[in-house]
């Protein structure tokens, strides 16, 4: 049977990493897959060597939009890594808080619009109507629905106030019901355990290998998490659990998703109840010659940065290395033999971003239009459909 | 294994190829080894030890340039970073990629910002840089010039 390549991508400019796939596919079947990314390099790297150790922190706010905290997480640690130094409690329980918040809306975010390309669009309703509910307690505590600039080497900017504390559990607890109903929803619906299991598998030795991070690493068995392996903020202070699953496919993934947010409402909840006094910034002056680490858990699995001093206010060498620069290349391992109704799910499973899959694009070897990236959705919601009329299911 | 137990049988193992090992705290490592033996200490680290590889990072500290391998021993927190130094003219090193799939992309990165050559790498296409970008030019250079007249970009605070 012939060969068709199919584009996917480049570009849109709501993407953190816009990429450019290219599927080979036999018939139905995708037998090759390759990656190009770089359509939107924005040099933050080298734009950092010219700002201010201090300023710094808000170029790298502005790499993402959903996980807009993880990476001044990561380079304000990696700055206190230099010294090497401690914050205090108080600004370590005000991290962890808002790291944790913006963990919710980014998995709602993401379980959202993975319904809506299943199309079941009444998950991708609730889930997002939830996500506005977090977005308020973001709101409340930062001034921000999101880019919060809460973030300073040596502390935080703002103070949250003791009364806000109970008006952000009250709204927690309320989306709680919701959040249970919306996950017995997707997990007990045989449509999606047909639908989902199995597809576009991520094996353990892959995901070693890969070395794959976060979610789509801890659906394949792999327990690794930056919260329990090299504890941080105020994670050591309560009693959670990191949700491994084993089998490594769509559904394990969403299932890791959706139980990780009861785990962090739990975190997010201590943290509001038990916030501890002190001061919230170590007012750093100057940063010594020298080089730091700083890594932490952000939605989609380790966020890492790397940031050396040459004494000046400015950083010598700052790396940028975020969570999907290391899951995107699984792909090589999950969509080889998946169909092409399944390719849009897999692709979106290890949450990089949706926008690219609006943009594909399936010509023949002429190069005529055949799919665009509504007729992928459409095959992809047909396929559902189908499933449903045979078991039966309305 | 605990930390002093895996610093000790790395170090003895490999005491001929480490120059020099830095102790900065407990869950961080600096440790510089020779370039030719990076695949062997890599491949150690990841396959024997079970370390996570996190990432590398670059530096262009003229004359030469440093590269990093960062790798994570996830169950005793601790962060080993091995440094290696190249020649800035003619800077080269045996890929690691085509042992482990996990250094494909940044090795395509470093050879693209600092013009690294990754000796015998699977895939060395160009990863983030745009298409008309000239051959050579090496933005995370530290001699790095405007090569595009028509760009006016504000530079410093």
């Amino acid at each position: 049977m012939g060969k068709t390549i199919i584009p996917i991508g480049p570009y849109h400019p709501l993407q953190e990493e816009p990429e450019f796939f290219t599927l080979t596919v036999e018939g139905e079947t995708v037998v090759d897959i390759d990656v190009r990314i770089g359509y939107n390099h924005r040099g933050i790297e080298k734009l950092s060597e010219m700002k201010t150790f201090e300023n710094s922190t808000f170029v790298v706010e502005r790499i993402c939009g959903i996980c807009s905290t993880s990476h001044p997480y990561a380079y304000t640690r990696a700055v206190e890594d230099i010294f090497p130094m401690e914050v205090s409690m108080r600004s370590k329980y005000i991290r962890t808080i808002i790291a944790e918040g913006e963990r919710i809306h980014s998995h709602l975010l993401w379980l959202g619009l993975a319904g809506h390309f299943l199309g079941y669009n009444t998950v991708y309703m609730w889930a997002w109507k939830l996500r506005e509910e977090i977005l308020d307690v973001m709101e409340i505590l930062s001034g921000n629905r999101n880019n919060y600039a809460m973030f300073k080497p040596g502390g935080v900017r703002r103070d949250i106030n003791a009364e806000d504390i109970p008006i952000c559990i009250k709204k927690i607890d309320s989306i709680l019901p919701t959040l249970n109903m919306l996950k017995k929803a997707v997990l007990d619906d045989p449509v999606l355990h047909a639908r989902l299991k199995g597809v576009g598998v991520l094996s353990y030795q892959d995901a070693i290998d890969f070395s794959a991070l976060g979610p789509t690493s801890r659906a394949s068995g792999v327990a690794r998490d930056v919260r329990k392996d090299s504890p941080y903020g105020a994670y050591q202070e309560m009693e959670w659990d990191m949700i491994v699953t084993k089998n490594g496919d769509v559904f394990d993934k969403a299932v890791v998703r959706i139980l990780e947010m009861f785990e962090t409402a739990k975190i997010m909840k201590y943290c509001l109840n038990n916030l501890p006094d002190g001061e919230i910034d170590a007012k750093i002056k100057d940063i010594p010659p020298g080089e730091g680490i700083g890594h932490i858990e952000a939605p989609r699995g380790e966020t890492f940065h790397y940031v050396k001093s040459d004494g000046t206010n400015r950083p010598m060498r700052h790396k940028v290395r975020a969570p999907t620069f290391m899951n995107f290349p699984t792909y090589k391992a999950t969509v080889k033999g998946q169909t092409i109704s399944d390719a849009t799910i897999i692709l979106a499973a290890i949450d990089p971003c949706y926008c690219c899959t609006e943009r594909i694009a399936v010509k023949d070897v002429k190069g005529r239009m055949l799919y665009d990236g509504q007729d992928l959705i459409r095959l992809s919601r047909e396929k559902t459909e189908k499933m449903k009329q045979r078991m039966g299911v309305r | 294994m605990i930390r002093e137990e895996i610093l000790l049988d790395f170090t003895s193992r490999f005491h001929a190829d480490i120059l020099d090992l830095e102790d900065k705290s407990n869950t961080r490592v600096y440790v510089e080894i020779t370039p030719e033996s990076l695949v062997r200490i890599g491949t150690y680290l990841f396959r024997n030890i079970g370390a996570r590889f996190n990432i590398a990072t670059a530096t262009d500290l003229p004359p030469k340039i440093e590269i990093l391998y960062h790798f994570l021993v996830e169950d005793i927190n601790l962060l080993i970073s091995l440094r290696v130094f190249l020649d800035g003219e003619k800077p080269e090193i045996e890929s690691l990629a085509k042992e482990i799939e996990a250094f494909n992309w940044i090795e395509r990165e470093m050879s693209e910002l600092l013009g690294i050559t990754f000796i015998g790498h699977p895939d060395p296409r160009r990863l983030l840089l745009a298409d008309n970008w000239p051959e050579g030019v090496c933005p995370l250079r530290q001699d790095y010039e405007e090569w595009d007249e028509t760009v006016d970009r504000t530079r410093g605070v």
